[in-house]
């Protein structure tokens, strides 16, 4: 039988999923509520400076890409099982559409870093 | 009995193909006790309402996986669920989803007990044995590695339950998958990797879009997804290193 090459898509989906689960709630209580707020961390916490500066470091570079990439690559796949289940059939499309996305959004952020 | 008898409405799904060019509902009352199970109200319709409702059944207890049903829309085992759960409103029994009808509630499971043969579903030693080595031994551990697998009755309720089954028949489905890794993860099998071929396929692991329904259905508590899921890790990993390892998989 003909392997599938779905392992690529899925590795990416699986990397994904598993940086949301492990630090998307903790992204959204720093960035969302905590900073915002003022409590918990400094109230310049997220100025542009500091921004600026971590997306600078390559450390900072990679765990943005990380982020960013892997976190589409996870929507994408699940997008596109989700219409498949929910019975559009047009799976080729589906798969260049979402795949083509979390492409795009993989080239756009790692060249937006890159040129920080 | 002090138990007061009980009336409640089934509408069965009957298909007669001499007489019918689709399924149609049929609606009988049905006196019931609490303990009566769904079955329970099939054979008594048989028994005194009309002796041409056809379905399958064996065991009563759950263990036989015959008498699997669409009950109200969802895979279950007739023998396994009570009337008074659906009592006042009544039930609809069909036959199982995604499977085609023989006649009434009977489904061909033709496709998949072809399926179920094509994984090798026993135990294929690494190497011969003479009777004077013994039995093959085995730890508690190693047994942990595959026992719940080990429990599917081979009912097709996840069948039932699996939308990707329902539109791709091509897929391996729940059920298998599971049974294969069970053969696959015992200690003393030793034919992984020919099965493997068809695992690693798009009708194989990768078939699944990881819905989890088969799970929420089985009456014997396998969880199929989990199968599968442990296999596209393993699948993956074997993907991706297939070139530098040194022993097999490669294709």
């Amino acid at each position: 039988m003909k392997r599938s090459n779905e392992p690529i898509f899925w590795s990416l989906f699986g990397a994904g999923g598993m940086l949301a689960a492990l630090i998307g709630p903790a992204l959204v209580l720093i960035t969302g509520i905590a900073v915002p707020l003022g409590i918990l961390f400094p109230a310049d916490t997220m100025s542009y400076a500091h921004m600026l500066a971590f997306a600078q470091s390559w450390i900072g570079k990679i765990l943005l890409l990380a982020v960013i990439a892997l976190f589409m690559w996870h929507a994408a796949h699940r997008i596109a099982i989700l219409l498949h289940d929910f019975g559009v059939h047009a799976v080729t499309v589906v798969k260049v559409v979402c795949y083509g996305l979390a492409f795009a959004g993989t080239v756009i952020a790692a060249w937006t870093l890159l040129g920080l | 009995m002090t138990d007061t008898e009980k009336v409640i409405e089934i509408q069965v799904l009957r298909y007669r193909p001499e007489q019918e060019t689709e399924p149609v509902l049929q609606s009988f009352k049905v006196p019931f006790t609490d303990d009566m199970s769904v079955l329970q109200g099939l054979q008594y319709i048989k028994d005194y309402l009309d002796g041409t409702v056809s379905f399958r059944w064996s065991c009563r207890m759950a263990i036989c996986g015959s008498c699997g049903m669409m009950i109200d829309g969802k895979p279950k085992l007739s023998c396994k669920t009570f009337l008074r759960e659906y009592y006042p409103a009544g039930l609809r029994i069909e036959a199982l989803a995604h499977m085609p009808i023989e006649r009434d509630l009977i489904v061909d499971a033709g496709d998949f007990i072809t399926k179920l043969e094509s994984i090798k579903p026993y135990i294929i030693p690494k190497e011969p044995r003479t009777l004077e080595q013994g039995e093959y031994l085995q730890t508690p551990q190693q047994r942990d590695m595959y026992e719940q697998f080990s429990s599917c009755i081979n009912c097709m309720l996840c069948y039932a339950a699996c939308p990707q089954y329902g539109l791709d028949k091509t897929f391996t489905g729940p059920g298998v998958l599971a049974l294969m890794h069970r053969y696959n993860a015992d200690s003393r099998d030793g034919a992984s990797a020919e099965r493997m071929d068809l695992g690693y396929a798009h009708e194989g692991f990768w078939g699944c879009t990881a819905v989890g329904y088969c799970s929420v259905v089985c009456p014997k508590g396998v969880d199929p997804a989990n199968a599968i899921n442990q296999n596209k890790m393993n699948s993956a990993i074997n993907y991706f290193t297939r070139f530098v390892t040194p022993k097999g998989g490669t294709k």
